[in-house]
């Protein structure tokens, strides 16, 4: 919505990261529309349900087309409204229980397919809006409100997950940077096949885990998130592999492979070869 | 292998069998049999999985369809892919055919299992055909013959089929020269010697049926319509309809007894602008046609009971942000996993309410493979023209029925189209109590498509005042799509029949032996159960007692129409198999007479 709408009532907790990560859709939205003079309507937001999805609602400058559907399916959702209109930009936004725990079938269709289209996945490692339960990304051993005595499975790695289902374009980004966030959503969209930025965003009410990832110089902390260095070749999987086994987050584009052909470069390979034939040709099969 | 055939055989087989015909005849069939002539037959193929059952009651019915007979067959698979019990019938007549069939006139036994099984069924003066590689127990008028080692002598292991068809054909005095035209047709582009290999052995069923000394009566000479005929699959049928009607999105999963349109629609739709795809799961299909829906495609998935229960969610979804498409469901016997390959009408309350909250679901059934192209075109209109999710609501039986129809006409079906919004941005895609233009992503009219509660332009809310106009609202639509056909005939008799779906063929045999028979009994019907057409709907609600037969425990049906007001008894029946049409008239009759004695009390 442009403005405040008085009827809308939902809010983001104050501190949340999902503010940084609308920042960044936003910002990436305004330099797509510069850059490639697409009007804003040829962008679809398909929202997850979650706080994160609500970004939807809360995007505040010229308005995308919007679908915020049901748990853990923006990505098959997604998917159709892709194929149905392949000159769409298509964007899901989840968090880490929609995209990665009732929504992770849904992953590995994309990867294998290339689907064209960018996901930012906001991963506070907790349910927000379900009021503090345990996620995929939640470390073993924390307790939380489903796990009163700590957690006790081991948590995923959602960028190790995507680079093995065959991600073609993979980023790890941070909420409190909305430019340098921007960028990589940017990259994502304008990267011919299935991208995923995998933001993370803290909850302030359930999981505050600002000062893990940022570091605290006075308290000695070190800090979780470090920036991928320069030098880096994104396009190599084994020097993927190795920066995500290493410890710590890396920031930045973590893999990228522009040679596969998206499931849009595929379909239309196949279309141009099929010879169509109208319905009337196709009842007279059953003439006799 | 040809010339050692024609070494065997000195004499034109064709003559030699005329011969041995005649004779039988003159010795043994009493010529009064003759003078009235056969106007029906009903034949079943019964054996394992992979034998050939289904192909040999398809070419039955489609070598008389051609000839200007009419036909329909009924198919039960085991599921399993080789093996397993199996058996599917084709029923010819020279008018057009409503039900499968009850008797057995003639049953084909590929096995001693299957001519134990079934053996029961066939009618007094039926006859076997078996596989003489076992040899029956019992004393039933049966004639044996080695089917697969006719077809090497003919010349091609494959023509076992024809080798049945010749004897077939043969115990109702079928001229040879319908299945010789049917071969030419078929097999020419292959070579003559396939031809041949298939005539020979067409000759040799002939051969062996006319060597025993039973014969079922001439089948009258065909009456073949006056119009352009299609036979196919009710499936088929649904795929092409939808495809008239401009689908141009289908995403679908494979499950029996549904897979057979996914695969149609990969084969056939696929061209620009137009997308096919194999889901990862029904609940994938769902969001991805709600998605194509919504970016402005005729969206469309077909599946099967246990699919149907995963999109449940997905078409609730379809119903709050309004969205147009159509799911197929292909019923089979349920729950879970249930009878995969079986029939029922036991969706009918899911099809309805599949999602949880205030929803009522368009559903349209349709009754036989003519409908079933008619429903494919009417799901995709209604769903254009109420901006929503419709369920087309048909069954395993009609899935896999061929039939010969009447050619649907192209030229005259009407397609409709959704209304699209066409104006600036700042629209409110949801306001007001009515259905309202749908604005398409790519062009001015951006509004959020929201599956939770939400205002005028799509936001979320939980205001008293919004969740009141938008249920309101969505359910209002359903208002333009009660003008649906129906039909009605005996209008004054106060009791009537109302069947639905692929239970209506059979109902009808019924209905008609019943008015023959002098019972004053009314029929209405329609393919539209949810909304009911209005004028129908009075009607009902005027009768003293509507019969509705159907495949499922519940009633589901009569329970839906007596909470209209209408007085409707079920005659149910959960067996996985279609209803007899003997089974029927009984309980039609005694529903009456109770009703009868009622009333005079």
């Amino acid at each position: 919505m442009s403005k405040k709408n008085p009827e809308y009532d939902f809010a983001w907790c104050p501190g949340c990261g999902d503010f940084g990560v609308r920042r960044a859709v936003e910002f990436a939205l305004n330099d797509r529309i510069k850059e490639t003079e697409e009007i804003i309507e040829n962008t679809v937001v398909v929202a997850g349900i979650g706080c994160s999805g609500n970004l939807v609602h809360l995007l505040e400058d010229p308005q995308p087309f919007g679908l915020h559907g049901i748990h853990g399916r923006s990505l098959p959702i997604a998917f159709g409204v892709k194929m149905a209109n392949p000159d769409l930009n298509v964007l899901t936004v989840a968090g880490d229980g929609d995209f990665l725990s009732i929504g992770m079938e849904h992953i590995a269709p994309q990867a294998t397919r290339n689907l064209d289209i960018c996901s930012v996945v906001m991963d506070n490692g907790v349910y927000g809006l379900t009021k503090g339960q345990s996620s995929p990304t939640t470390d073993y051993g924390v307790k939380t409100t489903s796990t009163p005595y700590g957690k006790i499975e081991d948590k995923i790695h959602p960028l190790k997950y995507y680079l093995t289902i065959g991600a073609s374009f993979i980023a790890s980004g941070y909420s409190s940077k909305p430019r340098d966030l921007a960028k990589l959503i940017q990259a994502g969209m304008e990267h011919p096949g299935f991208a995923v930025v995998h933001v993370q965003s803290p909850c302030t009410t359930y999981n505050d885990t600002y000062e893990i990832l940022k570091g605290n110089a006075k308290k000695g902390v070190p800090g979780l998130m470090y920036d991928i260095p320069e030098e880096y070749d994104r396009t190599d999987r084994l020097a993927a592999e190795e920066l995500i086994n290493s410890p710590g987050i890396p920031v930045g584009i973590i893999y990228e492979d522009k040679t596969r052909p998206s499931l849009t470069a595929e379909t239309n390979r196949i279309t141009e070869s099929v010879k169509s034939r109208d319905v009337a040709q196709l009842l007279s099969d059953y003439d006799f | 292998m040809v010339n050692i055939v024609a070494q065997q055989c000195p004499f034109c087989p064709i003559k030699l069998k005329l011969i041995i015909r005649l004779f039988n005849k003159l010795q043994r069939v009493p010529m009064g049999r003759y003078m009235s002539k056969r106007q029906d037959f009903v034949v079943r193929f019964a054996g394992e999985g992979g034998q050939g059952v289904v192909t040999a009651s398809e070419a039955l019915a489609r070598i008389a369809s051609e000839v200007g007979y009419h036909s329909l067959t009924f198919a039960t698979f085991p599921s399993q892919i080789m093996g397993g019990p199996t058996y599917t019938q084709a029923r010819i007549s020279t008018s057009p055919v409503l039900s499968p069939g009850d008797e057995l006139n003639v049953l084909v036994a590929l096995n001693e299992e299957a001519y134990e099984t079934h053996k029961g069924e066939v009618a007094a003066d039926g006859i076997i055909l078996y596989d003489s590689s076992f040899t029956p127990s019992g004393n039933e008028k049966a004639i044996g013959m080695p089917f697969d080692d006719l077809a090497k002598e003919a010349g091609d292991a494959r023509t076992a089929n024809m080798v049945m068809m010749g004897a077939l054909a043969s115990l109702v005095d079928m001229p040879v020269k319908y299945l010789q035209e049917f071969i030419e047709k078929r097999y020419l582009s292959r070579g003559q010697e396939i031809v041949d290999a298939n005539f020979r052995a067409i000759d040799f069923g002939i051969e062996k049926a006319s060597e025993s000394p039973f014969n079922l009566g001439e089948l009258d000479s065909p009456n073949p319509p006056d119009y352009k005929q299609s036979m196919m699959k009710g499936n088929d049928a649904i795929s092409l309809g939808a495809i008239r009607a401009g689908l141009n999105f289908y995403v679908g999963y494979p499950i029996s007894p549904a897979t057979t349109i996914l695969l149609y629609m990969e084969r056939n739709l696929v061209q620009e602008g137009k997308f096919v795809y194999q889901a990862s799961s029904e609940i994938e299909s769902i969001n991805a046609i709600l998605g194509g829906g919504y970016a402005g495609k005729k969206s469309m998935t077909a599946t099967a009971g246990p699919g149907f229960s995963l999109m449940s969610e997905g078409l609730g979804l379809a119903w709050m942000a309004e969205l147009p498409l159509v799911v197929v469901d292909v019923q089979r016997g349920g729950p879970a996993t249930g009878l995969p390959t079986k029939t029922e009408q036991s969706d009918l309350f899911s099809a309805i309410n599949p999602a949880h909250g205030d929803v009522s679901l368009p559903v349209i059934a349709p009754g036989n493979v003519e409908e079933c192209f008619t429903a494919g075109v009417m799901s995709l209109n209604w769903a254009e023209r109420y901006q929503g999710p419709v369920i087309l609501l048909t069954e395993m039986s009609l899935a896999e029925r061929v039939q010969n129809i009447k050619k649907p006409d192209l030229d005259t079906v009407n397609v409709e189209n959704r209304i699209v919004y066409e104006g600036n941005n700042g629209y409110l895609r949801y306001d007001g109590f009515e259905l309202s233009p749908m604005p398409i992503p790519g062009k001015p009219g951006s509004y959020i498509a929201n599956g939770s509660e939400h205002d005028s332009m799509g936001d979320t809310t939980h205001l008293p005042s919004r969740h009141i106009q938008m249920t309101e609202r969505r359910f209002s639509k359903l208002n333009l799509l009660k003008d649906g056909d129906f039909e009605e005939e005996n209008a004054n008799s106060s009791i009537v029949l109302m069947p639905w779906g692929g239970s209506k063929g059979s109902v009808r045999e019924a209905y008609n032996q019943l008015r023959d028979s002098g019972l004053d009994v009314g029929w209405l019907y329609t393919m539209y159960l949810n909304p009911l057409p209005e004028d129908l709907l009075i009607k009902l609600r005027s009768k003293d007692l509507v019969i509705v037969p159907e495949l499922n425990y519940q009633g589901q049906f009569s329970s839906i129409l007596r909470s209209y007001g209408v007085k409707a008894k079920s005659i149910t029946q959960y067996t996985g198999l279609p209803f007899k049409v003997v089974d029927l008239v009984s309980s039609i009759n005694d529903l009456v007479n109770q009703t009868n004695k009622a009333v005079i009390n």
